[in-house]
């Protein structure tokens, strides 16, 4: 699995570290069925999944890396600063 | 049929014409007391217990491949008990237990090598944590040993002791602790499920979980639908995918999880080894081969194969605690998905809709839960309590963080285990 990280190019998998899903974050004030699911729940699909992966040896951006878990085909990879996923609600 | 050395004999002197078919191979009836969805080893044994423990028998066993062809199938066939946290302590106490009567009971040949294991230790941290789960293990009522240095060279002198960064100062070992003929413990539970007349169906995926009124009333199936007071789920990686069609959401990650096995060589490795640094464990087959594996792969997948990141990983591991094997050549590769929980522990309990029941989030301790898992399974669904070891086992331990059981200590995080 080689992902092409938008500012260094295609790169190695070893150089990025994954964070999980990437996922909407409650917002302040949220009850604690949101933070549950944000932190615990998991949609987990045999397909198509969007993900956090940081760029640890490269740049050290955080990528938003949409992937085929059944294939492990890379399908799009964005600087997550430019994508909404991820972020505070 | 039963299996006994007279019978062995007389099928060798008789060309072995003799065998039958371990299990039948029935169509689907419509309705069943309990369906358990997916016959892996979980599914198998919590399905002979509920028919040789709670005399439950109208039950289904639906398999969309063949049986044994998950994790069960997968593994690198470690059995222990050697965990340190109540709740899963006397729970793999418990399926210890039942490991060691399991072939009698069975009636069949597992294989079942209490060879001993050893989780080697490197510095004098290490050290402190193999003595505290020692002697939790040992207020346990099982069975462990602090080994020093020279203790560790009479049983496995190939070790590489003085690894620069990581000299072997000792080991805990379990001498209780083994390994089990992966397959043949799916197929014994299958047969004793079967002789008691549960129907163990195979090719026959579940596409629907039937609810009325609030309460479970059966499944639609590749082979059409199946009514059942109670549905019960075993399916491990899929767990996901099978809770999705009652309309809940887990709290579980699928992850790849390699292994490894070399061409077979000459008797070398007599325990089961685990080296503190780069989680690599090794056992030698009964053919020969080194079977080994270390890490996950560490993102979510569904393929049943990994990267070569951790096989490079992997096998640096291995070659660093036993050198010699770097003239061995790699046989086999393959991955299992493994349904990983946030704190690394496993759930068996009630699902919040009337007559569905939850068996996941063994991550990748599954095989050595087996019997256990079965066997408290089958009691949650026989009676609707937990069985007595495995109490802790809830699913809403983590919507409220109390009960929690984070064995590695790493954070009870999805991405930490």
């Amino acid at each position: 699995m080689r992902i092409t990280c938008p500012l260094c190019g295609e790169r190695d998998r070893r150089e990025f570290n994954v964070k999980g899903a990437a996922l909407d974050r409650p917002g302040e004030g949220a009850d604690q069925d949101a933070w549950h699911s944000y932190v615990n729940l998991r949609q987990n699909p045999a397909g198509v999944l969007a993900e956090l992966w940081y760029h640890e040896m490269g740049c050290g951006s955080w990528l938003t890396v949409t992937r085929n878990t059944v294939t492990h085909e890379v399908l799009k990879v964005e600087l997550a600063s430019e994508t909404t996923l991820g972020g505070a609600a | 049929m039963r299996f006994s050395g007279w019978r062995v004999l007389k099928e060798g002197l008789t060309g072995n014409k003799g065998w039958g078919p371990h299990w039948r191979d029935p169509e689907p009836k419509r309705e069943y007391d309990v369906v358990i969805i997916g016959g892996g080893g979980h599914g198998l044994a919590t399905a002979y217990y509920l028919a040789a423990e709670h005399g439950m028998t109208n039950i289904a066993v639906l398999e969309k491949g063949y049986l044994g062809g998950g994790n069960v199938g997968r593994n690198t066939t470690i059995v222990r008990a050697n965990y340190y946290l109540p709740g899963n302590s006397e729970f793999y106490s418990h399926s210890l237990r039942l490991w060691e009567s399991l072939e009698q009971e069975l009636n069949y040949n597992a294989m079942m090598s209490q060879r001993g294991i050893l989780n080697l230790y490197h510095n004098d941290g290490q050290r402190d944590a193999a003595v505290r789960r020692g002697n939790s293990i040992i207020n346990q009522g099982d069975d462990a040993e602090l080994l020093d240095r020279e203790g560790v060279r009479r049983l496995a002198p190939y070790l590489n002791f003085d690894n620069n960064r990581f000299p072997i100062m000792g080991a805990l070992l379990q001498r209780r602790a083994g390994t089990a003929r992966h397959d043949a413990v799916a197929w014994g539970f299958a047969r004793g499920a079967d002789m008691r007349g549960v129907d163990l169906i195979q090719n026959c995926e579940v596409t629907g979980i039937d609810i009325e009124g609030g309460k479970v009333a059966g499944v639609q199936t590749a082979r059409g639908p199946i009514r059942a007071k109670k549905v019960a789920l075993a399916a491990a990686g899929r767990s996901g995918q099978v809770a999705a069609m009652a309309g809940l959401t887990l709290p579980i990650e699928s992850h790849v999880l390699q292994a490894f096995v070399s061409e077979g060589v000459k008797p070398l490795i007599d325990q089961v080894i685990t080296f503190a640094e780069g989680h690599l464990y090794i056992s030698q087959s009964d053919k020969g081969g080194l079977v080994f594996g270390s890490y996950l792969d560490f993102y979510s997948s569904y393929a049943a194969r990994g990267n070569l990141p951790m096989v490079e990983h992997t096998m640096e591991t291995c070659v660093a605690m036993v050198p010699a094997v770097s003239k061995a050549r790699l046989l086999r590769s393959w991955g299992g998905i493994m349904d990983m929980t946030p704190d690394g522990s496993p759930i068996i309990d009630h699902a919040p809709i009337e007559g569905l029941y939850l068996n996941c989030g063994w991550c990748y301790g599954g095989f050595k839960a087996t019997p256990g898992s079965g066997n408290a399974y089958a009691h949650l669904i026989a009676t609707d309590r937990p069985h007595g070891a495995a109490t802790r086992f809830k699913l809403d331990r983590f919507r409220t963080g109390y009960g929690l059981m984070d064995e590695e200590g790493t954070g009870a995080q999805h991405n930490l285990h």
